[in-house]
């Protein structure tokens, strides 16, 4: 059947009834088979093991104390993340001077490095010879907990300024122009008008943050040293016991881990709605002095300097060595394969494939997710419980749901073959970002659009792909390059799940944590080979959406 | 209250320019408006005069003071935002009380202020509500009350009626400036609609492409329009081109396209020169039939629309250029399609301007 032909059948098809809610109920059939409930019920089915961690009260409190630093540095970076990410948006997006294009280009950078070739840039940064302690004498700051924080204030910090940055260029600048006619200086408009109206872009940025902090695993097992938050517990636990102490303490530490994270999560959404930012007080002359003059200048200075010494040059610092490899025979040798290359080149592949497979999967189930959640396909109270459901996996540390989900799998489809349990993995952990974006870009587009196409007689199909489809284009690609970055960069679900594969990230960490004999050189040329085909295939991506975002 | 002196005031933004070498001066306690099209640059300028964007060139005086680098907060201004700009976290109220307490003034003082001024625009049932709880005309009203319990002498209004039905609009008018009159500030208006303008100000401003086309009192535009344009954007007019076949004194003889000779007054053009009259639609006189005399074409009725008060012919002159008459409805005889009139009207009621470089469709195009 030729082409058109076939199209013009399906587009006939998808008017009926049936059709168009049979989609939208395998959608959602999908997500609970697939991303929602495996993790809930592997934990479920291993319920009993827990027994083992409440029987040892020492192994508990060690279970209990890792969790409780995971939530308080969560909590304290991504404080800090808004803190100081907030003047980097407002400089990036209200300043006058022509490099701040620049500066807003290169606060993705870290974005953009795998959260493990961070780790290991920020610990040659901050605590070997040859980075700042060169300067010191002495390792400025050693492996443990203030390096977590340095770590994880680093890579969640581009994401809150993204997410800042967006919400001051869509805000309505009119409101602000208003409250300085009627007196206001600068730094008094701003805090009483524009950020109480774009406080719930402050919000979701704290929860990006929070949710990525509480997550990261690889990065903060290359830094953590001694120190355990909850992710390196239960790494060290897979290290360290084995058997029914072992599963029982993953277990219990996962089922914490999942509770908590949804319990702040469902706080914060309940609570930040009635949080009421201060706009009646004001102190007219001392609001006056910060806006103006010295205290605006040494904000700027102050934020620039906390951006390139303590987020870009530590990410970017993995470059030296990986610079001196190329110069050596490191280079040679790794592209031969000898060595530990052989195993590293294979990750690589597999990294880049379980990307691309779980971005493709997310497209096909979750672009009819995102129409249901912001069209309300199914009903207004359906579709808004679904709409916070979905959020879930974005709040769950990703290592307690590869632990859940992973025990699932094996318990009851045995024959599983690995490769599609990290696909399944890999899937629950990136959706959230996929239909979120896509929610929100279907959201933006008015209905009557819509509605027009059908009193012109298009069918449901039809409107969506001669509408929606091209008006949402530029943000598929966008979140497919989310899905991507965040699942080439995932540590903590993989190592929960594979016993035999490797990812790239999982290598790294196991180089650097000595479990196989790499020098400093290869482990520097393993993180640029990452950090530049990464960013090659995200520059790919974004000409793709340059060229055809014009709406 | 303060006057405005603009001089020389020229703005870019990027290769577009908004304002060409603006020079005006509204005098206190003016009710004043800036008149044009969209993108003719009075928004522009009034955004300069409030200090939200800085000129390229030239000086802005508020009163005896050069503002051009004083801030927005410190210009003692009111500004009434097309889309009103109500802060959408607070209520009637807060928002009324934002000027006065960024101000520094203490709670009563703020309190004192608020309450007259809502009692002024007589929101006072209201004050606890939200703006998008309130009616476009109650958003409105509230704009202004914030703008005027701020303390401003001189209040800016950027199409503060823009988005408002036919009706409110009209009310809501004559009610801004009753308050300003009271309250003897001086008001700068932004406003496309000629009607608007013509009904509230003292003195108008007509800006095209960035430039001053005229500035006088409504009567003195609509009676004395100084180019084609003004003709044209104020009011209504009818174009008809000619030469200047005689000029004796003050007299000047023009010969329309078909060989019809017409009279009028004006002076200052040449013998020859190519001109356009331009004649209100409610100057001619028309009756049935056909006569002779100074400024009489015949022609026939090509279309007769009723408009309530007034009643419009659309009349196919002998050199075949077509004119639109306005009469009022209820007085004297109405015309059919088809039937042959005459029209004339008075010399002194012809306006006539040299033919624009540009072409005249070109000249009085508003986008």
């Amino acid at each position: 059947m030729p082409k058109t032909k076939m199209l013009e059948a399906l587009d006939r098809l998808s008017s009926r009834k049936a059709v168009k809610y049979g989609v939208y109920l395998t959608a959602v059939i999908l997500f609970f088979a697939l991303i929602l409930l495996p993790p809930i019920l592997g934990i479920i089915i291993k319920w009993n093991t827990m027994q083992q961690v409440l029987n040892q009260p020492a192994l508990m409190s060690r279970a209990l104390s890792a969790v409780e630093n995971s939530f308080t540095i969560a909590l304290f970076v991504s404080a800090l993340d808004v803190a100081t990410g907030v003047p980097m948006a407002w400089l990036i997006t209200r300043g006058k001077s022509k490099w701040l294009n620049v500066l807003d280009t290169v606060s993705d950078i870290p974005f953009i490095v795998p959260t493990a070739a961070l780790g290991y840039s920020l610990l040659l940064f901050w605590s070997e010879p040859g980075g700042v302690s060169s300067l010191f004498g002495n390792s400025l700051v050693s492996q443990g907990w203030l390096l977590v924080v340095l770590l994880h204030f680093t890579f969640s910090y581009p994401v809150v300024v993204r997410v800042i940055v967006g919400a001051l260029l869509d805000y309505k600048k009119e409101y602000e122009n208003a409250s300085r006619t009627l007196g206001a200086p600068p730094f008094t408009a701003s805090r009483t008008v524009t950020f109480p109206i774009i406080k719930p872009s402050l919000i979701a940025a704290f929860i990006l943050a929070f949710s990525r902090s509480i997550s990261e695993t690889g990065a903060t097992f290359i830094v953590a040293g001694a120190f355990e938050n909850g992710p390196v517990f239960i790494q060290n636990m897979k290290k360290d016991y084995v058997g029914s102490t072992y599963e029982g303490s993953i277990v219990f530490a996962s089922f914490i881990l999942i509770a908590v994270a949804l319990a702040i999560f469902l706080t914060i959404r309940a609570l930040g709605p009635k949080l009421k930012l201060p706009v009646r007080k004001i102190w007219p002359t001392f609001e006056r002095k910060l806006s103006y003059s010295k205290a605006a200048s040494s904000r700027d200075s102050i934020t620039l300097l906390i951006f390139f010494a303590i987020v870009l040059i530590p990410s970017l610092f993995v470059a030296l060595p990986a610079l001196q490899a190329i110069f050596t025979d490191t280079l040679p040798k790794s592209l031969s394969g000898a060595g530990v290359w052989g195993e590293y080149w294979q990750s690589l592949l597999l990294s880049y494939f379980l990307g691309a497979v779980v971005t493709i999967l997310n497209v096909i189930i979750g672009l009819p997710m995102a129409i249901i959640v912001a069209r309300r396909k199914l009903g207004v109270l359906p579709s808004a419980v679904l709409d916070v459901l979905v959020n879930v996996p974005l709040v769950v540390p990703s290592i307690a749901l590869g632990v859940s989900l992973a025990i699932f799998w094996k318990a009851n489809f045995a024959f599983m073959p690995e490769m599609v349990v990290l696909i399944f993995a890999h899937l629950a952990i990136t959706y959230p970002y996929f239909v979120r974006s896509m929610s929100a870009a279907v959201e933006r587009i008015s209905p009557d659009l819509e509605e027009a196409a059908r009193t012109l007689g298009a069918k449901p199909l039809g409107v969506f792909r001669t509408i929606v489809l091209p008006l949402t284009k530029y943000s598929i690609l966008s979140g497919a390059i989310m899905v991507f970055t965040r699942s080439v960069s995932e540590t903590g679900a993989t190592v929960a799940v594979v016993t035999s594969l490797r990812t790239a990230p999982v290598v790294i960490v196991e180089w650097v944590m000595k479990k196989v004999a790499a020098t400093p050189l290869e482990i520097g040329l393993g993180c640029g080979f990452l950090i530049v085909f990464s960013f090659i295939i995200l520059l790919a991506l974004r000409l793709i959406v340059k060229g055809k975002g014009r709406y | 209250m303060p006057d405005v002196r603009v001089v020389n005031v020229s703005k870019k933004f990027g290769k577009i320019v908004a304002l060409d070498n603006v020079s005006l001066h509204i005098h206190e306690k003016e009710y004043f408006s800036l008149l044009g099209p969209s993108g003719c640059g009075k928004t522009t300028l009034l955004r300069l005069i409030a200090g939200l964007i800085q000129p390229d060139k030239g000086e802005i005086y508020i009163g005896e003071r050069f503002v051009n680098n004083v801030p927005p907060e410190d210009r003692d201004i009111g500004f009434v935002f097309q889309t009103f700009a109500l802060f959408p976290h607070m209520n009637v109220w807060d928002n009324v009380i934002y000027g006065p307490r960024v101000k520094g003034f203490d709670m009563k003082k703020a309190g004192i202020i608020g309450h007259e001024v809502l009692e002024m625009v007589k929101l006072h049932e209201r004050s606890d509500a939200f703006p998008n709880e309130l009616s476009g005309g109650m958003m409105q009203r509230t704009a202004v009350a914030r703008a005027l319990a701020a303390g401003a002498k001189l209040l800016l209004l950027d199409e503060p009626l823009g988005q408002l039905d036919a009706k409110v609009r009209k009310e809501l008018r004559y009610d801004i400036r009753r308050m300003v009159k009271d309250l003897e500030l001086t008001a700068i208006h932004v406003t496309h609609d000629q009607a608007e303008a013509m009904s509230i100000s003292d003195r108008i401003a007509v800006i095209k492409k960035g430039k001053v086309q005229q500035v006088g009192t409504p009567e003195e535009l609509y009676m004395n329009p100084q180019s084609v344009f003004v003709a044209n954007f104020i009011g209504e007019s009818n174009f008809l081109e000619g030469y200047v076949s005689i000029m004796t004194g003050k007299e000047t003889s023009i010969e329309l396209r078909g060989g019809t000779k017409v009279h009028a007054t004006n002076g200052d053009l040449k013998r020859g020169e190519r001109v356009v009259l331009a004649i209100r639609p409610e100057t001619f006189t028309i009756e049935k039939g056909a006569r002779r005399g100074e400024n009489a074409i015949s022609g026939s009725v090509e279309r007769v629309v009723f408009e309530g008060t007034n009643i419009r012919y659309e009349v196919r002159l002998e050199n075949q250029d077509s004119i639109l008459i306005a009469k009022p409805s209820l007085m004297g005889e109405w015309f059919n399609i088809g039937e042959k009139v005459t029209v004339s009207f008075q010399r002194e009621k012809a306006h006539v301007f040299p033919y624009p470089e540009t072409g005249l469709k070109e000249e009085i195009a508003v986008e």
